[in-house]
């Protein structure tokens, strides 16, 4: 479904992706793991649009994006959740969640939508009146979750939806990213917290300072002695 | 000590720099109190007629006003242009009059159709005008350190202020009465003085309910058309597809793009309808001070700029109450202080707002992008 072959990005004169290639297919939950810095952001940004490779493709479903504005890409079925959230915080939850279907062209699917967006996150509908920047940190993750659904998107990107977040959320941030994806949305989900990506991911990719350096099934990456090591603390 | 106390602390001494600084000025800046408290008590009406004149200048003011801080709000930068591109409203309007033969006619019908054509392409040319400023001389730059778009709309605003001038030099296009050369200031017919003048007597809607003060039909049409663009404005702003993306793209640009927002689009809508809104405010302003000027851009963007900071830039709420309250300043400083010196308050008033509290009185937005 999603494929990037060789895509170098930079910022400035800082080399931050030094030819990443990755897969991920359709039903599928991929992640993408490393430490702080390695460019697992940018690798995001970078499908997005918001940044541009400066050489490499990235194809959906055949169709290549890096040469596309970051609306259009949206409009092929490309919605994030990302770093930061980046809600907008003096809209309300409800605008927050009617900006999230801007790109979307069969108006008769936000009802339906909505819906399933409070079915997911009941908390919400509690707050739908409220304005963004007065949510708290998990509510916020819930909003930028929820917005990006509002797209109805493809693929479904998420950059660290666990950060900051109480082990309780994270259980059901987690739960819910399942959920998602058995509801039938493919997913690439960038994380620190590598155990917890690994045990709901189908396959992994491992990235240190923007380049890949590992992959494989998400069973046998939480088995494999370096990313043991160096990403789940294990000795 | 409490943030509660400092922030008092603060204000004592704010309000010691004010007076300080205004009594330091005062006399010279026509500030003495005892000879205004003396005028005020001699003619007390003539204070409620500074006010009506403070409040229709300020709704021009805030109409400007709304076109820096939506620009502001959405990209962060000060259009210095702005001021400029209401002036060519100014003479577009003028230059529409005269062209249609409105400023020859007494025939009421023609003089109303000749102002709503003026309205109409006064408009649309500023909000083209404003759009291709953006496209020429911003848009490249939105990447650039912050001081390169600020130096390029110097020079825009340079740029358009030498188009007024030759404009204002074409006796085709605005009419001389008398005055020689560009660099005059021209005459902006009364035209709705001349439509409500009965055997001679301008219409005073005031005076005719047996108020001794001068509201006449040029004060309610600023007030009325001021009032319905900024309530349609407003609605724009939080009902409409359009006006949400720019809201979106003014708090968060990276994830308006996310979310499919062209904002290319969206921020060349922005300076659409701002320097449309400059363009209303041309035809408003011609027909309520009588003059047309190419450096008229000037003052007005002085003063609705400030209004603008006062409010708190990138808040629309806050363009149009620091538009009034900008406007009254003027009006009593004109009227009770020395009209000489209204520039220098309204300055020492932006100067001041920039000092002590730069987010202005509603503006939670300035530093608040997460
Ligand atoms: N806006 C930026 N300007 C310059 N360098 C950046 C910027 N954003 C990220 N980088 C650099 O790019 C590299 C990758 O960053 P990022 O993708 O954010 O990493 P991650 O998300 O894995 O923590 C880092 O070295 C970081 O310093
Ligand atoms: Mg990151």
């Amino acid at each position: 479904m999603l494929e990037l072959k060789d895509v170098h990005t930079y910022y400035g004169n800082i080399h931050a992706l030094k030819g990443i290639s990755l897969k991920v297919e359709k039903g599928e939950i991929v992640t993408l793991i490393g430490s702080n810095g390695a460019g697992k952001s940018t690798t995001l940004r970078t499908i997005q649009g918001i940044n541009r490779p400066r050489s490499g493709s990235i194809l959906l479903e055949g169709e290549a994006l890096e040469k596309l504005p970051p609306h259009e890409i949206a409009l092929r079925g490309v919605a994030q959740s990302p770093e930061g959230r980046m809600i907008f915080p003096r809209m309300t939850v409800m605008e927050n969640l009617e900006m999230g279907a801007y790109a979307r062209k069969d108006k008769s699917g936000f009802d339906e939508d909505l819906e399933r967006v409070f079915n997911l996150f009941p908390r919400l509908k509690e707050r739908i009146n409220q304005k963004g920047g007065t949510l708290s940190g998990g509510e916020q993750q819930m909003l930028a979750m929820g917005r990006a659904l509002m797209a109805r998107p493809r693929i479904l990107l998420l950059d660290e939806p666990s950060m900051g977040l109480s082990p309780i959320l994270v259980e059901l941030i987690f739960e819910i990213i399942q959920t998602i994806n058995k509801e039938g949305t493919t997913i690439l989900l960038v994380e620190q917290n590598a155990l917890m990506a690994l045990s709901i991911a189908n396959r992994g990719y491992v990235i240190q300072t923007g380049e890949i350096v590992l992959t494989d099934t998400a069973s046998k990456l939480k088995a494999n002695e370096m990313v043991r090591k160096s990403y789940l603390g294990i000795e | 000590m409490s943030a509660k106390a400092k922030s008092i602390l603060r204000g004592i001494v704010v309000a010691a720099v004010v007076l300080y600084i205004a009594f330091l000025l005062g006399p010279i800046a026509g500030f003495d109190v005892p000879a205004i408290a003396a005028s005020i008590q001699a003619d007390p009406k003539q204070l409620i007629q500074f006010l009506i004149i403070g409040i229709s200048n300020g709704a021009i003011i805030a109409i400007i006003a709304l076109g820096y801080t939506m620009v502001y709000g959405i990209i962060e930068l000060i259009n210095f242009a702005h001021g400029d591109v209401y002036m060519i409203g100014v003479f577009t309007s003028l230059t529409v009059l005269s062209l249609t033969g409105t400023l020859n006619t007494n025939d009421p019908v023609k003089i109303i159709l000749g102002l709503a054509l003026a309205l109409v392409v006064s408009i649309a040319s500023c909000a083209m005008l404003n759009a291709t400023i953006e496209r020429l001389a911003y848009r490249r730059l939105r990447n650039a350190p912050r001081l390169a778009p600020l130096i390029s709309a110097i020079g825009m605003s340079f740029i358009i202020e030498n188009l007024g001038l030759i404009w204002a030099s074409q006796s085709w296009l605005v009419p001389s009465f008398g005055t020689t050369g560009g660099a005059s200031q021209k005459f902006f017919p009364d035209l709705l003085g001349t439509i409500f003048t009965v055997n001679g007597w301008k219409v005073n809607l005031f005076e005719y309910f047996g108020i001794p003060l001068r509201f006449t039909i040029k004060d309610l049409l600023v007030i009325v058309l001021a009032v319905i663009l900024m309530v349609g404005l407003y609605l724009f702003v939080q009902r409409t597809r359009l006006g949400k993306a720019m809201r979106a793209t003014a708090q968060n640009r990276d994830a308006a793009k996310m979310l499919g927002i062209d904002i290319d689009r969206v921020i060349s809508a922005t300076f659409l309808i701002g320097g449309g809104l400059a363009g209303a405010a041309g035809l408003m302003a011609g027909l309520y001070n009588n003059t047309a000027w190419w450096f008229m851009g000037f003052r007005a963007g002085l003063e609705s700029f400030t209004a603008a900071v006062l409010g708190g830039i990138g808040n629309i709420t806050g363009a149009m109450l620091g538009g009034f309250l900008i406007g009254l300043l003027a009006s009593f400083s004109d009227g009770y202080l020395n009209a000489r010196w209204t520039h220098a308050w309204v300055f020492a008033t932006l100067v001041l707002v920039l000092l002590f509290r730069p987010s202005g009185l509603l503006g939670e937005q300035v530093g608040q992008k997460a």
